[in-house]
């Protein structure tokens, strides 16, 4: 396929239509329940090179995947395309079947543990591709990415496939990212652990997308599906960050009654939360919304009243995944209407501030949160450059050093957003602003924030650690990132 | 105008990715410690990591503090020449009972700066007092060298040589905490108060801090970055009393212009006791000395 490279954020106009699954009639008389996977496989019209595909709401609790993938190796299949929303460590079992040639191409959002540092090594032959969460439901409806297969684990479902993630053994809230793929796949298997009553509701996923459902003992470990209340930090330098960071939000011209935010679930972006409590407490502003991964302290916001309605593609905690049932305002989005940059209007567009984390940020406010100072996969693009893109306001929050690693550097190893996106950087050391937003330069310069140009981070991270190491790479491409809008922003090369 | 010491943060000499952070939180003091946080296998690995510490990092306007090991140990001599060498703003002596024990530290002091060629009376010195003899010689310790910019009261050991414990509200420091501020002032020099190892507890650290700001001290020391904040609010005047210095300062200025002996303000007469009191609120807002607030 040609593919165009990245140019700037809205250059690339779509073209054409959305992809259309394939039609299937069921029958009054005609039984969706299957005994095993294997059977749903079977009955699924799987076939060599073809496309399957897993959410990532279950996170390092994940048994579907595997549990799927076994079975697929053990049928003899080949050649196959495997499009998760994200890959986790838990997800190792799969160097094996890559190896095996089961699996020869691999669509996800992130990669982590032993599965990215093989892949990292050139354990494949075609590069993976990472896509961004609204990058990922674009390319689904695109059809860049044709699902054939989905296998989707739910918490609940009745036999004719009516699914949430509120009820269950093992609950994960919001199935944001499973409710595309049930849409857009040509066959949706359901795989639960809690088979309940017809009809159950409200279904996040609902009956008519839905060709067969498996019953199986365990979907997932519940602790690591969602841990429970997320406990606030207690590190003073992310703290610091936190408390820099909601100072740059209040002293913005978006900070008013009606503004709406996002932040991602690092201890400071959580911490930054509490802070701009109590700031709107003060200033009597309340939120209209907050947006993406929902987090208890935005539960608990909105339960105070402070934000008025929350739109949740994913359920970071247990309290979230609890308060998409008990909170009426808390509404449970898909991945498309969450970011996807080709539909009609995504929920970002809306978006006033957003606050980031970063792996490495470099001189020219790239980010990147996908390899590691080592060059290996270590994190997932996830909806950074789909939010950075979108936002009034794109705070990045980072600690300048970690270890003896620095953030700050002269360029990023792989670019996951455009430094065009990005307006503020803060680190524990100082605060640093995109010249190109000459608006937020002029205005915080008059207040007391410690404002530096970001080139001063850098010197100062590397006078204290010593400059970047170059990583070696081969010339054997192992990764290909695509941006949202389907063009490719950077690729990402073998590790030596 | 002297410096503020609102804050002492005290940061092991033995752990590297704190003492880089040591600067970044605004403690008016930092305080690298080679005594009782780092264990006697690392004396020496410490002493090194402090001592390039102390001679490379940038440290701007805050004040840096090493606490050396006693004489009595194998490392308190190494301490004393490496950080003279290292160009440490101050040497904070540990269990100090009397003022021997302040010049035999700043003969050592002397001597080391005499061999590298740094000036004579260039390292200043602190020192802690730990036990009942120190509270009894506090004067004597606070005025034995013209180095000494400040002493401190060390709880744990005191309350210990005391037979008792520390307690809420602290009436079992209260003798030696008055003794300790009385000695500084006499001898002209700070006086800081001990730590409050309860982190978690926010309330009773704040009552703490208001505590001793009420019986005098110039600042206390702390053992967590999150308590810096506390301490500098605390002491931050109100907006009332920022107000009312100000128009002293004024007064003054004009009275001065004027050629004017008196100086009223309001109908008020403004004597020394008044004036020293606006210069000292005038410095903790921030307005003289160029800190951190």
């Amino acid at each position: 396929m040609y593919r165009r490279t990245y140019e700037e954020e809205f250059t690339i106009i779509p073209e054409g239509n959305r992809k259309s699954p394939v039609i299937r009639a069921v029958k009054p008389s005609d039984e969706k329940l299957t005994a095993t996977i294997r059977e749903a496989i079977e009955k699924s019209g799987l076939k060599d090179g073809m496309t399957i595909s897993f959410h990532h709401h279950f996170r390092s609790g994940d048994f579907i995947l595997n549990d799927v993938m076994a079975v697929i190796a053990d049928m003899g299949f080949k050649g196959l395309k495997l499009a998760s929303s994200s890959l986790s460590a838990i997800h190792f079992p799969l160097i094996d079947l890559i190896k095996k040639g089961v699996v020869t191409e691999i669509h996800t959002s992130g990669l982590r543990g032993a599965l990215a540092t093989e892949i990292s090594g050139g354990l494949m032959d075609r590069p993976v591709v990472i896509r961004s969460h609204g990058g990922r439901a674009r390319a689904v409806e695109a059809g860049d990415i044709a699902i054939d297969v989905a296998f989707l684990g739910v918490p609940c479902t009745d036999s004719y496939g009516n699914a949430n993630g509120q009820s269950g053994k093992a609950i994960c809230g919001s199935l944001g990212y499973a409710k595309v793929d049930a849409e857009y796949a040509n066959h949706v298997v359901l795989i639960t652990d809690q088979l309940v009553s017809y009809p159950n509701m409200p279904a996040s996923i609902n009956q008519k997308f839905v060709d067969q459902v498996v019953v199986v003992d365990r979907i997932g470990d519940p602790s690591k599906i969602a841990s429970g209340a997320t406990r606030f930090t207690k590190n003073p330098k992310e703290l610091m960050i936190a408390k820099n960071a909601c100072d740059i939000i209040t002293k913005s011209p978006y900070f008013k009654d009606g503004f709406s935010f996002q932040t991602g679930s690092g201890g400071s972006s959580l911490a930054v939360t509490r802070f701009l409590k109590e700031a709107m407490i003060k200033a009597d502003i309340k939120a209209s919304f907050a947006l993406g991964g929902i987090t208890n302290p935005m539960v608990a916001l909105h339960e105070e009243g402070l934000i008025e309605q929350l739109f949740d593609v994913q359920s970071f905690d247990l309290d979230a995944a609890v308060s998409i049932k008990d909170n009426v305002k808390h509404h449970e989005i898909d991945a498309s209407l969450y970011a996807n940059p080709h539909n009609k209007g995504c929920m970002t567009n809306k978006l006033n501030v957003v606050i980031l984390s970063a792996l490495e940020i470099d001189t020219d406010f790239n980010v990147n949160v996908i390899t590691g100072s080592d060059g290996k996969f270590m994190g997932a693009s996830g909806g950074h450059c789909d939010t950075a893109a979108c936002a009034d306001l794109t705070i990045i929050v980072a600690p300048l050093i970690r270890g003896r690693i620095p953030s700050v550097v002269n360029k990023v190893d792989t670019i996951i957003t455009p430094g065009s996106s990005v307006d503020v950087l803060v680190t524990e050391r100082g605060i640093a602003i995109n010249p190109l937003r000459e608006d937020l330069m002029a205005l915080y310069k008059e207040t007391s924030l410690n404002i530096v140009p970001i080139e001063t981070l850098e010197e100062i991270a590397s006078g204290i650690v010593g400059p970047k190491k170059d990583i070696q790479h081969t010339d054997k491409v192992v990764g290909i990132v695509e941006y949202r809008d389907g063009s490719i922003i950077d690729v990402i090369k073998e590790v030596k | 105008m002297e410096r503020l010491r609102r804050t002492m943060m005290y940061v092991p000499g033995n752990n590297p990715a704190m003492l880089a952070d040591a600067t970044i939180y605004g403690a008016d003091s930092i305080m690298f410690d080679l005594e009782d946080s780092v264990a006697l296998s690392e004396k020496d690995a410490a002493r090194w990591l402090v001592y390039e510490m102390v001679k490379n990092g940038d440290f701007d306007n805050t004040e840096v503090v090493v606490r050396i090991n006693g004489l009595d140990t194998p490392s308190g001599h190494k301490d004393i020449e490496a950080m003279v060498r290292a160009g440490v703003d101050v040497i904070r002596l540990p269990k100090t009972d009397s003022a021997e024990d302040i010049h035999a530290v700043e003969r050592l002091i002397e001597a080391a700066e005499t061999s590298i060629g740094r000036e004579i009376g260039s390292t200043k010195m602190m020192a802690a007092i730990e036990g009942p003899m120190g509270i009894i010689n506090a004067f004597a310790i606070a005025s034995a060298s013209q180095r000494l910019i400040g002493i401190a009261i060390g709880a744990e050991d005191y309350v210990t040589s005391m037979k008792t414990k520390r307690s809420p509200g602290g009436v079992e420091l209260m003798t030696a905490r008055s003794q300790l501020v009385i000695a500084a002032r006499a001898a002209g020099i700070a006086a800081l108060d001990t730590v409050y190892s309860d982190v978690e507890n926010d309330e009773g650290f704040l009552e703490e801090v208001q505590l001793i700001k009420q019986l005098g001290f110039d600042g206390k020391s702390v053992i967590n970055p999150r308590q810096i904040g506390v301490v500098h609010e605390a002491f931050h005047p109100s907006d009332v009393e920022i107000s009312e210095a100000k128009q002293i300062m004024l007064a003054i200025e004009e009275a001065n212009e004027k050629g004017s002996g008196v100086i009223s303000l309001n109908g008020k007469m403004i004597d020394k006791p008044i004036v020293e009191r606006a210069e000292r609120v005038l410095e903790l807002a921030g307005f003289g000395g160029g800190q951190h607030v």
